[in-house]
């Protein structure tokens, strides 16, 4: 029974971090019907930003997060507009290969900074072990499942009463008549990449803290946002939040109750983004689009 | 001082009484991919205050027309290549969509278009986009929509999706409302939609202009509706104005009375058991 709450909380903790990743996606793919292969990346780059402010530049972490955050925003409207915007019109596929030339970009770029080896990760989230239930959860575990449901808390808000996230769903609904009624669309892209790659960077953020150290390999959590998306429906918000908590209890009880040797803790998610496309191609909550590619 | 009066009584009268031309066309020209000319110079004018009539059968460049002045030709590969569009004696065919909305064009497109996955609140509030302060002003825009449209009232919170056809176009022309717009451009706003629920939106079209003093450029195939609302008429072909001018004029007009308003020359309305397949003209123009 312990293992089993055990089990739940930090599968629910990595796939809020999940969810967080996938959000970006989703966002990005509905404003532009970009398929962000890069999405990992942001997250390694929101953690190496922290990495530099909090660790390198020595800043009280509060401030040096907030600041690592605006430039993870920075860097996401910076690839959407000198990377993606001149490819508007092109097809799709010349969009994913650019997406994912740009991942090994990125890759380089911060290996180049920060060099390849693992760097120790400040260590600013509270780590005491908290007793639930007869099981011990670590309080940074708690702390990321609190984090990742007061964003979206904050993102709900944003997408049903400002004005700019009310432009943003008008924008995935129908984009030429938002254009008609001069909503800058260019804009709404520049936002969706910004909020992608904050919400990416926190993600990034809590990882590093629970893992305790920072690597390249980091980036890899980005290839799950897959699993997460078509299960949850490449279109769909709620989607990515109940698709990315799905997924990171499926990673954590195979982990968990399956042989350790199998390793099938890394796999089945992967097995669930066959299966989901088998049998539900529009994942749970996606719009049922039929589509020759 | 006789003299003396009348001139200052004239200049006042140059002073108030504005220039009523709002929208110009002249000669305009545009072209899709590069090469397929859609509109062969084209010109029209549109006078404040009043609502003008663009008609004209499928494939004539009607809603090529509109999207040349509202800036909505990019997205479709299209361009201005030649003449030019003024409003307010401003050129903007050159402008993007969204400064051309900023400065009081609001274009409706066919087929309604509301955002099906937003409510009809949020549909509004999406139309107030380009307001400068939108959380002052929302509220007030709101109940002056649903004043004309109180169907909208009762379903504010309900997905547009679920609306009917004459709904949707109801909540499309309220969100141009919402935008404070010198002129409406209303592309087809009868199209699909039942007898009833198109007089009931013309009744409103011709409310909106009285009471709001909006300009209205519409676009119909509805020749008969279109006239009757109308103060002036323009009839395309191909690319180009082929007649203009009152809509009362226009009704006597032997090949209007034909093509678009379905009588023969006695005057009565033609049964559809009677109609030959021959055109008393084939082109307005050959």
């Amino acid at each position: 029974m312990e293992k089993l709450i055990q089990l739940s909380l930090s599968g629910i903790a990595n796939g809020a971090i999940y969810a967080l990743v996938a959000l970006g996606f989703v966002l990005i793919f509905k404003s532009s019907d970009v398929i962000n292969f890069a999405q990992g990346e942001l997250l390694m780059i929101g953690a190496y930003l922290t990495y530099m402010t909090v660790q390198q530049i020595g800043l009280f972490w509060p401030i040096g997060v907030v600041i690592a955050v605006i430039l993870a925003a920075v860097v996401g409207v910076l690839i959407e507009q000198l990377v993606l915007r001149p490819l508007i019109g092109e097809p799709a596929i010349s969009v994913i290969m650019v997406t994912i030339g740009l991942s090994s970009v990125l890759r380089a770029i911060v290996g180049a900074i920060w060099g390849i080896t693992p760097l120790p990760a400040p260590q600013f989230l509270p780590r005491d072990p908290v007793n639930i239930l007869g099981a011990t959860v670590g309080m940074d575990k708690l702390l990321a499942i609190g984090l990742a449901l007061l964003l979206f808390g904050i993102l709900t808000v944003f997408f049903r009463t400002s004005s700019e996230g009310i432009a943003m769903r008008a924008v995935a609904d129908d984009q030429q008549a938002a254009l008609s009624m001069g909503i800058s669309i260019k804009r709404v892209w520049a936002v969706a990449w910004a909020i992608a790659a904050v919400t990416a960077a926190a993600g990034g953020i809590l990882l590093m803290s629970i893992f305790g150290g920072v690597s390249g390999t980091i980036a890899h959590v980005g290839l799950l946002v897959f699993p997460v998306v078509i299960l949850g429906g490449l279109d769909s918000i709620p989607g990515a939040v109940v698709g990315g908590i799905i997924i990171g209890l499926i990673e954590a009880f195979a982990g968990g109750y399956l042989p350790p040797e199998l390793g099938m803790g890394h796999v089945t998610p992967f097995i669930v983004l066959v299966l989901i496309l088998l049998v539900r191609p529009y994942g749970l909550f996606g719009q049922k689009l039929i589509e020759r590619v | 001082m006789g003299l003396m009066l009348g001139g200052f009584t004239a200049l006042q009268h140059r002073l108030t009484k504005e220039d009523p031309l709002m929208l110009e066309l002249n000669n305009i020209e545009v072209i899709y991919n590069d090469v397929v000319l859609v509109l062969k110079g084209l010109s029209l004018k549109v006078d404040e205050g009043q609502i003008v009539a663009l008609l004209g059968s499928n494939g004539a460049g009607k809603s090529t027309t509109l999207k040349a002045i509202s800036g909505l030709l990019k997205p479709e590969n299209g361009a201005v290549t030649d003449g030019e569009v003024r409003f307010l004696g401003q050129p903007i065919h050159k402008k993007d969509a969204p400064t051309i909305v900023k400065t009081g064009i609001f274009q409706v497109m066919e087929g309604r278009r509301v955002f099906e996955h937003l409510t009809i609140a949020e549909n509004l509030q999406a139309g107030a986009y380009t307001q400068k302060d939108p959380a002052l002003t929302l509220y007030h825009d709101m109940e002056m929509v649903f004043n004309y449209f109180p169907r909208l009232r009762e379903r504010r919170t309900q997905k547009a999706g679920f609306l009917s056809g004459g709904e949707q176009q109801m909540l499309a022309i309220g969100r141009a409302l919402m935008a404070h717009p010198k002129l409406i451009m209303l592309d087809e706003p009868s199209l699909g939609l039942a007898p009833l629920m198109v007089e009931e939106i013309f009744r409103i079209i011709k409310r909106i202009n009285k009471e709001h003093g909006t300009t209205i450029l519409l676009v119909e195939q509805n020749a008969r509706l279109a006239l009757e609302a109308a103060d002036h008429a323009y009839i395309m072909e191909n690319g180009r104005i082929v007649l203009d001018g009152k809509p009362a004029d226009l009704k006597d007009n032997a090949d209007v009375r034909e093509f678009y308003l379905g009588m023969n020359e006695v005057g009565g309305r033609k049964s559809y058991r009677e109609v030959k397949h021959y055109k008393r003209r084939k082109r307005w123009l050959s």
